[in-house]
């Protein structure tokens, strides 16, 4: 089956619903999906609920998507850096649900995993927990967090090969890979996509069987906290 | 005089050990890493997905694709592993993380702590920060004493939403280190030309004086 595609709008092409909802790997604007999401505003889709830990900047990444107010919803564990973000969101535009951040990793993990759900020690005591069932194991109490499975997930590798294995770079890997795994359907984009068995076998993060479609795409690596030291 | 910045942070490093791995929060807390005992062994790990942090960059050497959890720009050493959030906070969530320095804008006597929300001002969201306190096995919070408008920020009940009950173990201010014991705060070291009687007047918690030399 050809999963190569020759562009992220191509790639997109019949996967799109308003309503629907989207999984999008990346921390920060580091490992972020950048042409899947400028395809994804091209669509127009509307309504759409974003499993992603963070939701860009005002201009670039997911930012992009809430200028348009194409997102209903976020579920994220940070939105500090968004100043539109927080203006929707006390206005009552956009809903949003945080999440812990390890919570939200382990749910998409454990979505993509068949796991329902699972209990954890995170947010015990906050309102996080609130109207969660509560478990004690071995004296220690424990709060119910579901699996997450999305309608699509939008991921950026480093490399990826024809058939769709994928090799992540340094700390862009984050949510890549468990979003990979929470979508029915998933769109992987790469620096360079290279002939099947030319990756390393023992060092592919991201089995071909997680994705759907591939494309190769330019990226522009915005920098969110530029910081050095004296040379 | 109160401790700066750098000194609480100086502080907070002797709550290392050797051979530990340790997770540092934003702000104060990241300083903590210009004081670790040059004989010692220490791995910080940082919750985006990277264990054994090396220093800021130069200007040459900057990497998009290597950030710590503050999206700061950082780099490598011979040591260092990257894995998936997921793998991170397993790490972090299994107990195998010895000690996590944070901030907080509220500390209270049994320990819970509140930094992550203030409710229809600032909605910035945990992080990390809910993960780490239930996680990890130790947790020291270093912060001002009192907040912009001089108010104590070590209460006998947090006002703010909690980011964790009961989990803090020490909390090392501009005025000095308190402990959280069972009743009870009890003041153990004080900063240079601070008074016992200051920090009462600034402290909102039951306080058991207890000054260790």
């Amino acid at each position: 089956m050809k999963k190569v595609y020759t562009s992220a709008t191509d790639a997109l092409e019949g996967l799109v619903f308003d309503g629907m909802t989207i999984a999008v790997g990346g921390f920060g604007l580091c490992g972020i999906p950048e042409n899947l999401i400028l395809a994804l505003r091209e669509t127009g889709v509307k309504d759409i609920t974003v499993v992603s830990n963070n939701c860009g900047v005002d201009d670039f990444g997911m930012g992009l998507l809430l200028q348009t107010r194409q997102i209903k919803k976020m579920v994220s564990s940070y939105v500090g850096e968004n100043a539109e973000f927080m203006r929707q969101y006390l206005s009552g535009e956009l809903e949003l649900e945080f999440n812990p951040q390890g919570t939200l990793a382990e749910r998409l993990r454990a979505g993509g995993a068949g796991i329902p759900g699972f209990y954890t020690k995170t947010g015990v005591g906050t309102i996080i927990a609130e109207g969660k069932e509560h478990k004690e194991f071995d004296g220690e109490t424990y709060i119910l967090e579901r699996g997450i499975k999305t309608d699509l997930a939008i991921v950026k590798a480093w490399k990826g090969d024809e058939k769709g294995n994928l090799t992540y770079r340094k700390t862009a890997m984050n949510f890549n890979p468990e979003c990979a795994t929470a979508g029915k359907v998933t769109l992987a984009e790469v620096e360079e996509i290279v002939p099947v068995g030319s990756l390393d076998k023992m060092a592919i993060h991201t089995p071909e069987v997680y994705v759907q479609r591939i494309i190769q795409g330019d990226h522009e690596k915005r920098i969110e906290q530029r910081t050095v030291r004296a040379s | 005089m109160a401790w700066t910045r750098e000194q609480m942070a100086e502080r907070a490093a002797k709550e290392l050990e050797d051979g530990f791995y340790v997770n540092l929060g934003i702000g104060i807390p990241t300083l903590v890493s210009n004081y670790v005992p040059s004989d010692y062994d220490i791995t910080l790990q940082s919750e985006n997905g990277m264990m054994g942090m090396g220093p800021f960059p130069t200007e040459e050497n900057i990497d998009a694709d290597l950030i710590n959890a503050g999206k700061q720009t950082i780099t490598e050493l011979p040591r260092s592993s990257y894995f998936s959030s997921s793998a991170s906070f397993a790490m972090i969530r299994g107990g195998h993380i010895d000690l996590s320095v944070l901030g907080a804008m509220e500390v209270a006597q049994n320990g819970d702590l509140a930094n992550w929300m203030i409710p229809g001002k600032l909605v910035k969201g945990m992080g990390g920060a809910m993960d780490l306190v239930s996680g990890v096995k130790r947790i020291v919070v270093v912060m001002d004493h009192t907040n912009k408008k001089g108010e104590t920020k070590v209460l006998k009940e947090c006002t703010l939403p909690l980011t964790g009950k009961g989990v803090v173990d020490l909390i090392i201010t501009d005025l000095g280190v308190m402990e959280v014991r069972e009743d009870a705060l009890a003041l153990i070291e004080l900063a240079p030309e601070v008074s016992v009687e200051e920090v009462q007047a600034k402290t909102e918690a039951d306080l058991v004086i207890d000054l260790q030399d």
